[in-house]
């Protein structure tokens, strides 16, 4: 079956990419944009570790297809930190506890981001954030290290 | 008493300098929270194959005809059976009865019968669907009473794998003294089901011949030597030309320690054959149907108390399905039978154990390890004693809990570290559990006489509330001689730069062994954990300190390492003509050293301790070195319309020892307790057939952020002077108290004792309205 | 994965126009199936249990996507996800039940991507919105090369995951007619856990009480008790033009045996079902009865 040239940007960078237009847009950051942070738990949309933003909403990337990403602007995990520098969030999940085995972790984080995002500022409430994070699983840390490292950040104000 | 809040800090580090006690960064959290920490499946190597894995799909047959369909193309595809394994056809572990792929006989559904690899993953996809496999059917046993019917014979003539029995005292004729000076007779039957581990990183595993012959396999593991063993065995070659090495892995809980063993043989015949790497990376789907789970168990518990609550006698019937091979199913057994009497003092205590076979998926490790079965029987019971003689539960604990001299049902003395009455107390005050117990029963009252009065909840709803307990305790470290007949290796070197290097076989599967031993080696030392490397499990580089299970990881191997480092610093010291001050200072002496010597290295072997002995033939004696305690409330609102539990917080006390890493304990009680959180109210595994039926995510439902409440975690450190600066383990603790403690609390809610788990809305629902009609 | 992604063919089509060719059978001896936001399909196709060669991709498509008024209604296109019709003011305001739906539909990920009309043309009896359109009198606004059509949402499924739908045609909107002022507006979701989950029984209830007390309007529906979302008929007819005390629930409760016919599946089972679509018309009749 024929391939399809997309042009995507990945954490600022844009990638062109050749590929069959229906693969998995989690494929396409991991296989062709080498950028395997992004996960794959359960590839059915409900384990949240594909997690990436899509023009700023998040989305499960196993369940997007590529052509789909066309154009768009994707935010992966590797996408946070800058110039190797952690993002607040980041620093809070490593000071806090909030990775342990670490496969949820950058799916969690994405979906922390875009909360906080939303929250323009304000501390979202612990139901907030809960409700929020719902769409990630965790199986290490029960989420209470992780919910607290989502307030922490945002009670740090913008820059998370 | 020094304690540490949910919060994490330490109250204080171990020593003025030292980061015991302190919660440094775990070592590889930066990887993990940028995305750069590499898993197996991100790991591509030139060449590779994908493997795929064909399936019985029915549980009990003969293979009468595998067809591998003409019109497919097979080009490239390589196609692997049970004649192609160069030793012998085993998954070797404690009895080797379970082949790598099935020969003739199909036990379970989804038994390997052959393997597929191709370099592209849709296509060896395709080639699944393109094998025939023609089965003779024969009767599978489904339920442990048709396996104890032994109608079907499974497993030799009983279908039993494994009997256990400990006796203390005399229980039976203690149990017919009922009703003799006003004691009672307290009966009841309480159940579990399967529970999945489901770890986020499916099961995954990578193998490569090497150019000596040999093979290299990397995966996601918990326990490299178990792998090491089975494919030696399994390819017939040395120890040395086999080399396991793992992966970053994402997430354990007792799932990856002897499945990777059956994976990792699969990828590596496959590369055996196709002379190339081969990748299996198993989907959700085939990961929850075909790999191990939680045994499921029946305990039925006579007891015999005095009105104000004391045990006189307990009799405990234990029985648990392994499925169809015995795996680890007898050492499951035994842990689970240790247990059961609960962390109470009972004079007479008779406990008889059976694992059977039957024709399902074999059961396997999950965090607790039969413990928490056996012990959720035990805390409904004690919750039943306290209704049938009208007492609180929290008396009733209080009543029998165990204290220093106490004697457990192996005859085993508690003569230190014994936190039971201590987490019980101060789970109960910060809890407020008194107050609310009795808050709620008067509201509970309230409610129902206005909902007859047509008066509702603001949201019309007609909801109960009410608080539950549970008390525990786990041992630490493998059973009984198990640690003597392992005679586990750890050992520290120095590298090349002048470091000191952690050379051992223990994983990080998230819990944080890596970070913690850095910290105990690190003090032992007298340096900074950050300047202590710590070497990848991996066959090739690190001796055998034994399988990352049982709670062991911080308290034997832990002690291990740090005795090692003592003797490495004692050797530097002497060497060296003084003590360092700083990382530096240690670079430069252990420099020196090694251009004098070439190399320094620290061994330490478990030896058994003096005081402990344990006879296997008899199931007396020390089962443990020592236990961790824990005891946990939990609020609950049930929603009477739904039969839904709505969990309104969670408080727990858990006596440690010493939290090596504050942070990192409570993380591992935090996540422990929310797995007993899903097993308790959600995680149902639904069977038709023999097979798994609810194999996607989508349908095994485990807890989200929105499922559980605030956790409100306080460890307790009573300190063992046998474990690493006073610490016994935690990683399996959490697993305990919560189920129990969850019925407990609907009991108080509804007034039904619902003894099984999961108690689901269905189950719940159901007995409410047979509770109201009757 | 298990379909073989590779092998799979999409159309992306610019318009309407052309994405209604690549669905027309006169056109294609294969038509396209549609896809928006993936989130069912891709299920699908992991599990391997879709089999179809090509799509064609509504997604990007203009004339699907905003909330407008439309005259009295309110329209939606086909493609507005979960997330849209979350955070939509005067939804919010007019139609509480279908926001409340929308925010237990998946996670935050799921609301990005799920879109209204993939959630009726997926036909599963359990999608969560479906309930909440019935109570609403939704109106689905259906195209194909060759024409439009309105179908009232309350006949679109004729049978288990059976559209209403001819060949060729797609949804391109849904209207919501304006309720009732001062009605009760009820939704509940009972499902496998308290969020991320798909439903054991959902209900959305709409009821208004005239001035003396007596049921003047009442729409009834469930998902998960039938092959097919559904209107609890004969339990609104029990209830129309009564006042709302026990006996008349009691009537409604016993109607409701004859509007549902649930089962036991792999989520929950028929006993419960049945208890639960009782006891939640009941929790909805006390609330609605408050209200005066």
């Amino acid at each position: 079956m024929s391939e399809v040239t997309l042009r995507l940007t990945v954490n600022g960078k844009t990638h062109r990419v050749r590929v069959p237009p229906m693969k998995r847009l989690l494929d396409v950051l991991r296989d062709e944009c080498k950028l395997t942070g992004t996960k794959e738990g359960c590839g059915e949309g409900e384990c949240g570790a594909c997690t990436v933003l899509i023009d700023g909403r998040s989305a499960n990337s196993c369940l997007v297809p590529a052509v789909q990403a066309d154009g768009a602007k994707i935010l992966t995990v590797e996408g946070l930190s800058k110039d190797g520098r952690l993002s607040a969030l980041q620093r809070l999940f490593v000071e806090g506890g909030g990775a342990q085995c670490g496969i949820c972790t950058p799916g969690m984080l994405v979906s922390a981001h875009e909360l906080l995002a939303r929250a323009k500022g304000r501390v979202p409430s612990e139901n907030e954030v809960r409700e929020a994070l719902a769409g990630n699983l965790c199986r290490c840390t029960g989420y209470q290290k992780i919910v607290d490292a989502v307030r922490a950040a945002a009670r740090g104000g913008r820059a998370w | 008493m020094p304690r540490v809040r949910s919060t994490g800090r330490a109250t204080k580090p171990a020593s003025p300098d030292g980061s015991v006690g302190v919660s440094i960064p775990k070592l590889e959290a930066h990887e993990k929270v940028t995305g750069a920490a590499l898993y197996l499946d991100d790991l591509r190597v030139p060449g590779m194959l994908h493997g795929r894995t064909v399936r019985s799909t029915v549980a009990r047959g003969r293979i009468r005809k595998i067809t591998l369909d003409p019109a497919f193309d097979w080009t490239g595809v390589t196609v692997a059976d049970h004649k192609d394994i160069p030793g012998d056809n085993v998954v070797a572990l404690i009895e080797e009865d379970q082949p790598l792929l099935a020969a003739h006989e199909i036990r379970h559904a989804e038994e390997p019968i052959l393997l597929l690899a191709h370099e592209s993953a849709e296509r060896v996809e395709k080639a699944l669907r393109a094998v025939r496999i023609e089965v003779e059917l024969l009767e599978p046993v489904l339920t442990v009473e048709q396996a104890l019917a032994a109608k079907q014979l499974l497993y030799k003539d009983t279908n039993i794998f494994k009997e256990i029995r400990i006796d203390r005292g005399d229980a039976a004729s203690a149990l017919r003294s009922a009703g003799v000076a006003g004691t009672v007779l307290v009966e009841g039957t309480y159940r579990t089901g399967h529970q999945e581990q489901l770890y986020i990183e499916n099961n995954a595993m990578l193998a490569e011949r090497t150019e000596d012959g040999g093979l290299l396999v990397r995966g996601s593991l918990q326990c490299p030597y178990y792998v090491h063993k089975a494919l030696m065995r399994a390819f017939g070659l040395p120890a040395e030309k086999v080399r396991v090495a793992q992966t970053v892995t994402g997430g354990g809980f007792g799932g990856k320690e002897e499945y990777p063993s059956m994976i990792g043989a699969h990828a590596a015949l496959l590369a055996w054959k196709s002379g190339k790497p081969v990748k299996i990376v198993y989907d959700r789907l085939e990961d929850i149907a075909a790999t191990t789970k939680r045994h499921p168990s029946q305990t039925r518990i006579r007891s015999l108390v005095d009105r104000d609550g004391s045990l006189l006698a307990l009799d405990i019937d234990i029985l648990m399905d392994g499925g169809a091979y015995v795996t680890l199913s007898p050492v499951v057994l035994s842990r689970g039978a240790i247990h059961a009497a609960g962390p109470y003092r009972c004079a007479n205590t008779s406990i008889r154990a059976r694992a059977v076979a039957t024709s399902t998926p074999p059961n396997g490790a999950f965090r607790g390890f039969g413990a928490p079965q056996t012990q959720f029987a035990m805390e409904c019971h004690m919750d039943r004693i306290a209704r049938q003689l009208k007492l609180d539960p929290l008396e009733v604990r209080r009543k029998n809990a165990v204290r220093e001299g106490d004697v457990t049902p192996t005859g085993q003395v508690l003569t230190e570290s014994v936190g039971a009455h201590e987490v019980l107390e101060r789970t109960v005050r910060r809890s407020h559990y008194e107050a609310k117990r009795k808050r709620y029963a008067q509201e509970n009252v309230a409610a129902a006489r206005a909902e007859r009065a047509g008066r509702f909840d603001g949201r019309g709803r007609r909801v109960r509330r009410g608080i539950g307990l549970a008390l525990v305790y786990h041992g630490a470290g493998f059973t009984g001689g198990g640690e003597v007949k392992l005679a586990s290796l750890a050992a520290i070197d120095i590298t090349p730069r002048g470091r000191p290097r952690i050379l051992s076989a223990s994983t990080e599967i998230g819990q944080g062994t890596r970070t913690i031993f850095a910290q105990m080696v690190g003090d032992a030392l007298g340096v900074p954990a950050e300047f202590v490397e710590v070497e990848t499990p991996d066959t090739g580089l690190v001796p055998d300190s034994g399988p990352t299970v049982a709670s062991r990881t911080c308290m034997v191997v832990g002690g291990m390492l740090v005795d090692a480092a003592r003797e490495m610093r004692a050797e530097l010291t002497a060497f060296h003509g003084a003590e360092w001050s700083d990382a530096p200072g240690f670079e430069r002496a252990a420099r020196r050293y090694l251009a004098e010597h070439g190399a320094l290295r620290a061994e330490k072997r478990y030896r058994r301790l003096a005081e402990l002995s344990w006879d296997d033939d008899t199931y007396r004696g020390d089962a443990y070195g020592v236990f961790s305690y824990a005891a946990c409330t939990v609020e609950v609102e049930v929603d009477l319309d739904t039969g839904e539990t709505t969990l309104l917080s969670v408080t727990t006390a858990h006596d440690i020892g010493k939290a090596i890493h504050p942070v990192l304990a409570t993380g591992q009680i935090e996540g422990g307790i929310v797995q007993g959180l899903g097993w308790a109210l959600l995680e149902d595994v639904r069977w038709k057939d023999g097979r798994v039926w609810n194999h996607q995510l989508t349908n095994y439902i485990i807890p989200t952020a929105v499922d559980v409440p605030t956790l409100d975690v306080e460890i307790v450190e009573i300190p063992y002077s046998r474990g690493p600066f006073g610490a016994k383990g935690v990683g399996e603790l959490p697993m305990d108290a919560p189920a129990p403690a969850v019925v407990s609390a609907i009991a108080h809610a509804t007034g039904i004792q619902i003894d099984e788990v999961p108690v689901l809305p269905e189950k719940l629902l159901r007995a409410h309205s047979q509770a109201s009609v009757g | 994965m298990r379909a073989a992604l590779g092998e799979l063919a999409i159309a992306r089509p610019k318009t309407l126009a052309e994405a209604l060719a690549e669905v027309d059978p006169k056109a294609h001896s294969t038509p396209a199936v549609p896809i928006a936001g993936g989130t069912d399909l891709y299920v699908y196709l992991n599990a391997g249990t879709l089999e179809a060669p090509r799509f064609v991709d509504l997604w990007g498509l203009r004339e699907l996507r905003g909330i407008r008024e439309s005259g009295e209604a309110l329209r939606l296109g086909a493609t507005t996800t979960m997330s849209q019709i979350r955070e939509h003011p005067l939804l919010a305001r007019r139609y509480p039940a279908l926001v409340q739906a929308a925010a237990e539909v998946g996670g935050r990920q799921i609301q990005n991507r799920a879109t209204i009309a993939g959630n009726i043309a997926n036909a599963s009896p359990a999608g969560d919105s479906l309930p909440a359109l019935l109570a609403y009198d939704a109106i689905v606004q259906a195209k194909s090369a060759r024409g439009g059509r309105t179908l009232p949402f309350e006949s679109f499924y004729q049978g288990y995951r059976k559209l209403a739908l001819a060949p060729g045609e797609l949804i391109v909107a849904v209207d919501l007619p304006p309720p009732a002022a001062r009605a009760t507006h009820f939704f509940r979701k009972v499902g496998t856990r308290r969020a991320q989950s798909i439903s054991k029984v959902v209900f959305a209830g709409l009821l208004r009480l005239d001035r003396a007390g007596l049921v003047e309007q009442v729409r009834l529906a469930y998902g998960s008790m039938a092959p097919v979302p559904l209107r609890a008929r004969a339990a609104e007819e029990a209830l129309l033009d009564e006042k709302l005390n026990a006996p008349t629930v009691a009537r409604a409760r016993a109607a409701l045996e004859r509007d549902l016919s649930p089962i036991d599946d792999i989520r929950s089972d028929r006993e419960y079902r049945r208890q639960v679509a009782g006891n939640l018309l009941e929790q909805f009749l006390r609330l609605a009865a408050k209200r005066k």
